[in-house]
């Protein structure tokens, strides 16, 4: 199905600004959704609150836009009641680390199978372009007008720490290495935490004068290498993409439904 | 375990477990929680008995984080509940709205104790009643209903489930400490004497579907998801198809719909108990755990010959205002034993708009009033009352 037969075009035109690297990150979780031959009715998209958050209200599936930081808490639920479904839950960097942070942790410990799509772009974009859990330390935002003396999460190893069983990385410049990866995530038994850079042009990249979307997509193939490279050898500082782990272990809502067995004797 | 979801019988248990006696009885089959004292044994007689009714039970990382779950849950098709008490209460305001403006239907026990903060958390208190009633931000109606023993802590969870399920929102159940955790005999009635009532299905074509049209029930009728409908539900104020609109025009048609749900549907909500108001001077109007203390009062005042009567309100919000406005044009004066400084007795004051006397007999928490105190409160009234007609 070509990708427009997922989208709810009446709900147009979308919110984004030109050059954000959100569009991007649809268009390429609709591909992956649909190269696993996933019906629309089997698919729930849960999200808290945000630019990229506005995402679920674009895409043709059951969606619940709901509060800032709490989507996964929400998805659990959903999840629970529901295993049969697949649910994805696409959340910016602010929404994912700093409010909702402890609901993160959580659902990778108990390691329940939802697909975290983390939309990294440094900033809170919707609220203005302050500076978040992941905007790199002695980078600018409007509450940071000197540069951020907080220092950034690395969320992969945030995700693999907690006890999330898949875990990747990838940015809005590698389309066909991120349509592969959240393919892999939605199908991985278990929490999958896929991190996916993304540019936000219009505030993090203007504060810190990171040039057009197109610039910021190109400083994401420079700055940025496959997992083991050779390239990661001779120059270290650059961020790896990939998948850091994919592991089976007891996926939550399989081990309730053992429990429910077990206790019905 | 047992498997059996309805514990028909005698029981000897308190009213925590009633609750969840209750919750299991008409379906509940999901429950996120957070410890918390007093009302931690509604989750430990959930977790115990979930799992062998093929239910849910998730202790989730804190009360934010059970109250999503459970809207999650209610949207994934579950009749779900979560219990706190005061702090946890807090925690759920935000999740509270949005589960008013989604119309999302579970179940949220407050086992209240004293408070602010940490406060009194092995002992009782009544404060959270205006918090039931305002806490979340913005606007909006809230249904809540306060039961007054284990027996009601069984029968008032049905009815809120059922509330629930009918006007598709949170409801609350105000309890307390005292009624949380008195131990008495609760019956059980057999499984096919319950009332249950199951949310409304759509069933029209999901191409002309509009999720939030409703007809002058003013109540929408709403999918699963997994239904096959697709609909977008959002925090945001949205219109009939369920599209966030950021205008005055979509706020307003929401806003006032979600209004009328309840107030239109009043009379359905509205449940109380009288005794002896035909003629009565006095009324005592009482909710939860205060309502011991002032029937055992009543008794003893008529027995010395006042003139006294009693309203005994199951449903706290919406507020009787009817039905108090009516009384007061009839009765002296209204006597309002709460365990606060004053919540429910505001607006006994505010509906009876100066046409009848309302005292607050406060009890600051920690206990209960004694039936004496509440005596004393109605004999203070007289009082005050004589010295009225005097000036007069
Ligand atoms: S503010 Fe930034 S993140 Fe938000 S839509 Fe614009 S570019 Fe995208």
């Amino acid at each position: 199905m070509p990708a427009k037969d997922y989208l709810r075009q009446r709900f147009f035109p979308q919110i984004w600004c030109p050059g954000c690297g959100h569009g991007i990150i649809m268009g390429n979780m609709i591909r992956a959704i649909d190269q696993l031959g996933l019906e629309k009715n089997e698919v729930v998209v849960v999200s808290g609150i945000g630019c990229s958050s506005r995402m679920p209200g674009y895409v043709d599936f059951h969606s619940l836009h709901t509060l800032h930081g709490r989507a996964l808490a929400f998805a659990m639920g959903v999840k629970m009641g529901r295993p049969e479904l697949t649910v994805i839950v696409p959340m910016g960097d602010g929404d994912a680390a700093a409010i909702g942070g402890n609901h993160l942790i959580h659902a990778a410990r108990r390691n329940i199978d939802l697909t975290a799509i983390i939309m990294n772009n440094s900033i809170y974009g919707m609220t203005g372009g302050q500076f978040s859990p992941m905007t790199p330390f002695g980078d600018k935002g409007t509450t940071a007008p000197s540069g951020t003396i907080d220092h950034a999460f690395d969320i992969v190893e945030l995700a693999k720490g907690a006890g999330a069983s898949f875990v990747a990385r990838t940015t809005t410049y590698h389309v066909k290495e991120m349509i592969k990866i959240i393919a892999r995530a939605i199908k991985h038994k278990g929490f999958s935490m896929v991190e996916v850079m993304s540019q936000c042009p219009t505030y993090y990249g203007r504060k810190n004068k990171l040039g057009s979307a197109v610039d910021m997509m190109n400083s994401y193939k420079d700055g940025t290498t496959s997992i083991g490279s050779k390239k990661k050898a001779e120059h270290p500082e650059l961020i790896e993409r990939g998948v850091f782990l994919e592991e089976e272990r007891p996926e939550y809502s399989a081990s309730y439904s053992a429990l429910v067995k077990k206790s019905q004797g | 375990m047992t498997s059996e979801a309805v514990l028909t019988g005698e029981h000897f248990i308190n009213g925590d477990e009633a609750c969840a006696e209750g919750a299991l009885a008409v379906g509940c089959r999901f429950f996120g929680g957070y410890p918390i004292t007093p009302a931690t044994e509604v989750a430990e007689t959930m977790a115990r008995r979930l799992p062998a009714v093929g239910g849910i039970f998730i202790q989730m990382e804190d009360e934010i984080a059970s109250i999503a779950a459970v809207l999650g849950a209610a949207w994934g098709g579950a009749k779900a509940m979560t219990s706190t008490s005061g702090p946890g209460f807090s925690l759920m305001m935000e999740n509270i709205g949005l589960g008013l403006v989604t119309e999302t239907p579970c179940v949220i026990v407050n086992v209240q104790r004293g408070g602010p903060s940490t406060g009194l958390p092995t002992l009782c208190s009544q404060g959270d009643m205006m918090q039931a009633r305002w806490g979340s931000h913005g606007h909006y109606e809230i249904i809540a209903i306060s039961p007054s023993s284990p027996q009601e802590m069984f029968n008032f969870t049905i009815r809120a489930f059922n509330l629930a399920e009918t006007f598709r929102m949170p409801v609350l159940v105000m309890a307390d400490e005292v009624v949380g955790h008195t131990l008495e005999r609760v019956t059980i009635p057999p499984a096919e004497e319950i009332v249950v009532v199951n949310r409304k299905k759509p069933t029209g074509s999901p191409e002309t579907y509009l999720p939030y049209k409703t007809d002058s029930s003013f109540i929408p009728v709403l999918p699963d998801a997994g239904d096959g409908y697709k609909i977008h539900v959002t925090g945001l104020t949205h219109d009939e198809r369920g599209y966030p609109g950021m205008d005055a025009k979509t706020q307003e048609t929401m806003m006032t719909r979600l209004i009328q749900k309840v107030r239109k549907n009043r009379d359905q909500i509205l449940d109380y108990e009288d005794y002896f108001l035909d003629g009565a001077e006095i009324v005592i109007v009482t909710y939860g755990s205060s309502v011991r203390p002032a029937l055992r009062a009543m008794r003893g005042l008529r027995e010395d010959g006042i003139n006294v009567g009693l309203l005994k309100l199951n449903t706290v919000w919406p507020f009787a205002e009817d039905l108090i406005r009516k009384l007061a044009k009839k009765v002296e004066a209204f006597v309002v034993p709460e365990v606060n400084f004053g919540q429910i007795s505001l607006e006994v004051e505010r509906c009876s708009s100066g046409q009848a006397l309302t005292h607050l007999i406060s009890h600051a928490g920690g206990g209960i009033h004694t039936p004496q105190q509440v005596v004393e409160g109605v004999k203070e009234t007289l009082r005050m009352l004589g010295s009225k007609r005097t000036k007069k």
